[in-house]
């Protein structure tokens, strides 16, 4: 009973690390229709700047992890801003060359990476807290996974509210469905192109700092591992879909960590096979448009 | 006629994924009334005033009360004062009346009291999905975004396509009320709608202006009617 909780507890906190990737993926695909393979890129720098930040603080204390994620943010936000104003807007609409140019910015990036802290994973602390653990109906769940599940929920409740109570958000949902007629009414959509690239930019640079808390260390290659299973999650709930993301987030990390717990490791493949299941069934997705 | 027209557009030409789809275009829109753009299905109609607009690749001179807007970006365009009403209306299926609405204004006093006095349908319903309106009143939420700005031009683009006849009535009323305070671009191929509300009428064949001229002699010329708009009489309409 206990091992079923903490399985899935953990799924739910690993589902809520691939959302915070996943939401900034799925807002510039139902945006841009840009497939951002640069957004790792965004993930390790921040949390790259994240542990500089923390380590100068001292990383056991609070202050320093909080400075950390507001550094990760602010990171992930300045460099997918600048990401869209020098390399996907010169390039407007069109896709395939946008596409091609996070891959290319995502390879020189990680090489970059490499070349400033080495290829070898450098190990993090955290708050005494945060390496301990919180016993549930007999489970003991490590509290980094509440850390994630909380940052998770803030960042789905202030994108909904975003979305739906600001005039960028209602730009944005009306761009999602028709960037012409957006344009037609007198809008830059350019604008909102670029403001989509800040908002995931910067959840995937939070994302960045507590995926190293999660995986205990910092590495160039943090967010390329992290970015085929938050694409795998965007596809499955539905390119484009917030919601669908979310959804999807959960799931696959709960079924991931189930096989990887009685089917001897397998949640990976698994994770791959639900993909083929999905695409057969619903190729749009759970909660894709059929289009 | 007043002196200056409100739009010239000389030597249009467009093309959609390589292929021309305005050959050259030229005509002037007189600073008021409403003027109306005829021609067979898939002559080109909707893709001149999207090319004015520069929703599709155009080269050619577009001028808009005296100042060149063929360079500018569509945005900029619609900036300038046009409000566009496009074909198939083109509201934000999943957003309410009142979203699609705000989303249009671009003044400091939106037009709102003018707006919901045309359209007291919509009042009720601005917090319904535009998406799950019926078409008549779609097409009222499109033409209530282009009108709820003072703008210098209208273009609106089969605004009774797809309408009962009632619906018909209203939209065509909305127009001449609308007319009264901007000059309007109005494709349509109702010809009575036409006959009620166009005083000028270009006639567009293949991708150019084959005729232009008084609305009315237009559609009282049987021959031309025929030949160029592909109806029996003017009187039977056009509802394909
Ligand atoms: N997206 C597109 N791709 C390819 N060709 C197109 C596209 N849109 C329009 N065309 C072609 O351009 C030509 C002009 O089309 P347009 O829609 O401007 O005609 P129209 O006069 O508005 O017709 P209708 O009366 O049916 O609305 C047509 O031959 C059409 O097939
Ligand atoms: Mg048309």
């Amino acid at each position: 009973m206990s091992t079923l909780i903490l399985i899935l507890i953990t799924g739910v906190g690993l589902g809520a690390l691939y959302f915070l990737v996943a939401s900034g993926l799925s807002l510039i695909y139902g945006l841009m229709h840009v497939l951002n393979f640069a957004h790792g890129a965004f993930l390790t720098f921040g949390a790259f700047l994240g542990f500089e930040i923390a380590r100068r603080i001292g990383s056991d204390t609070w202050w320093a992890f909080a400075a950390s994620v507001v550094i990760g943010g602010v990171v992930g936000a300045l460099f997918a801003t600048l990401t869209e104003l020098a390399l996907i807007r010169p390039l407007y609409e069109r896709h395939i060359e946008q596409v091609l140019v996070t891959v290319g910015l995502a390879l020189a990036a990680v090489a970059l990476f490499e070349g400033i802290w080495g290829s070898d994973p450098i190990y993090i602390s955290a708050p005494a807290w945060m390496n301990e653990t919180t016993s549930v109906f007999g489970a003991q769940v490590p509290n980094t996974y509440w850390v994630l599940m909380a940052a998770a929920t803030a960042l789905l409740i202030s994108l909904v509210v975003f979305l739906r109570f600001t005039r960028f958000g209602m730009i944005i949902r009306a761009g999602v469905e028709n960037r012409k007629m957006v344009t037609a009414l007198g809008i830059d959509v350019r604008k909102a192109f670029t403001l989509v690239f800040a908002i995931g930019g910067s959840a995937a640079g939070v994302g960045g700092v507590l995926a190293s808390h999660y995986t205990g260390y910092v590495s160039a290659h943090l967010g390329s591992t992290l970015l085929i299973f938050a694409f795998i999650v965007t596809v499955i709930g539905g390119l484009g879909s917030l919601t669908g993301a979310a959804i999807a987030s959960v799931l696959v990390a709960v079924l991931q960590q189930f096989a990887n717990y009685y089917l001897g490791g397998t949640g990976d493949l698994i994770v791959v096979v639900a993909l083929a299941a999905v695409l057969l069934v619903r190729p749009a997705g759970l909660l894709g448009r059929t289009a | 006629m007043s002196a200056q027209p409100i739009l010239e557009v000389e030597g249009l030409q467009a093309t959609i994924a390589g292929q021309q789809v305005v050959e050259d275009v030229s005509f002037s829109v007189p600073s008021t009334g409403i003027t109306a753009v005829l021609g067979r299905n898939g002559v080109g109609k909707t893709s001149t005033l999207r090319a004015i607009l520069g929703l599709i690749q155009r080269t050619g001179s577009v001028t808009l009360a005296g100042d060149r807007i063929d360079g500018l970006a569509t945005h900029r365009i619609v900036q300038r004062g046009i409000g566009y009403v496009p074909e198939d209306r083109e509201v934000f299926s999943k957003l309410t009346v009142a979203e699609n609405l705000a989303l249009a204004e671009r003044q400091k006093n939106p037009r709102r009291e003018f707006v919901d006095a045309l359209f007291p349908d919509l009042v009720k319903r601005r917090q319904q999905a535009a998406g799950t309106l019926s078409g008549g009143q779609q097409q009222m939420v499109s033409l209530a975004r282009a009108l709820i700005n003072d703008n210098r031009l209208l273009m609106v683009d089969e605004p009774t396509k797809g309408l009962a006849p009632r619906i018909v009535g209203e939209v065509a009323e909305a127009l001449a009320e609308a007319s009264a305070t901007v000059p309007i671009l109005l494709v349509e191929q109702n010809l009575e709608v036409v006959r009620r509300l166009a005083a000028d009428a270009i006639v567009l064949d293949g991708g150019r202006v084959v005729h232009t001229g008084d609305a009315n002699a237009i559609l009282d010329d049987d021959a031309l009617v025929h030949r160029l708009l592909g109806v029996g009489t003017a009187e039977t309409g056009a509802s394909a």
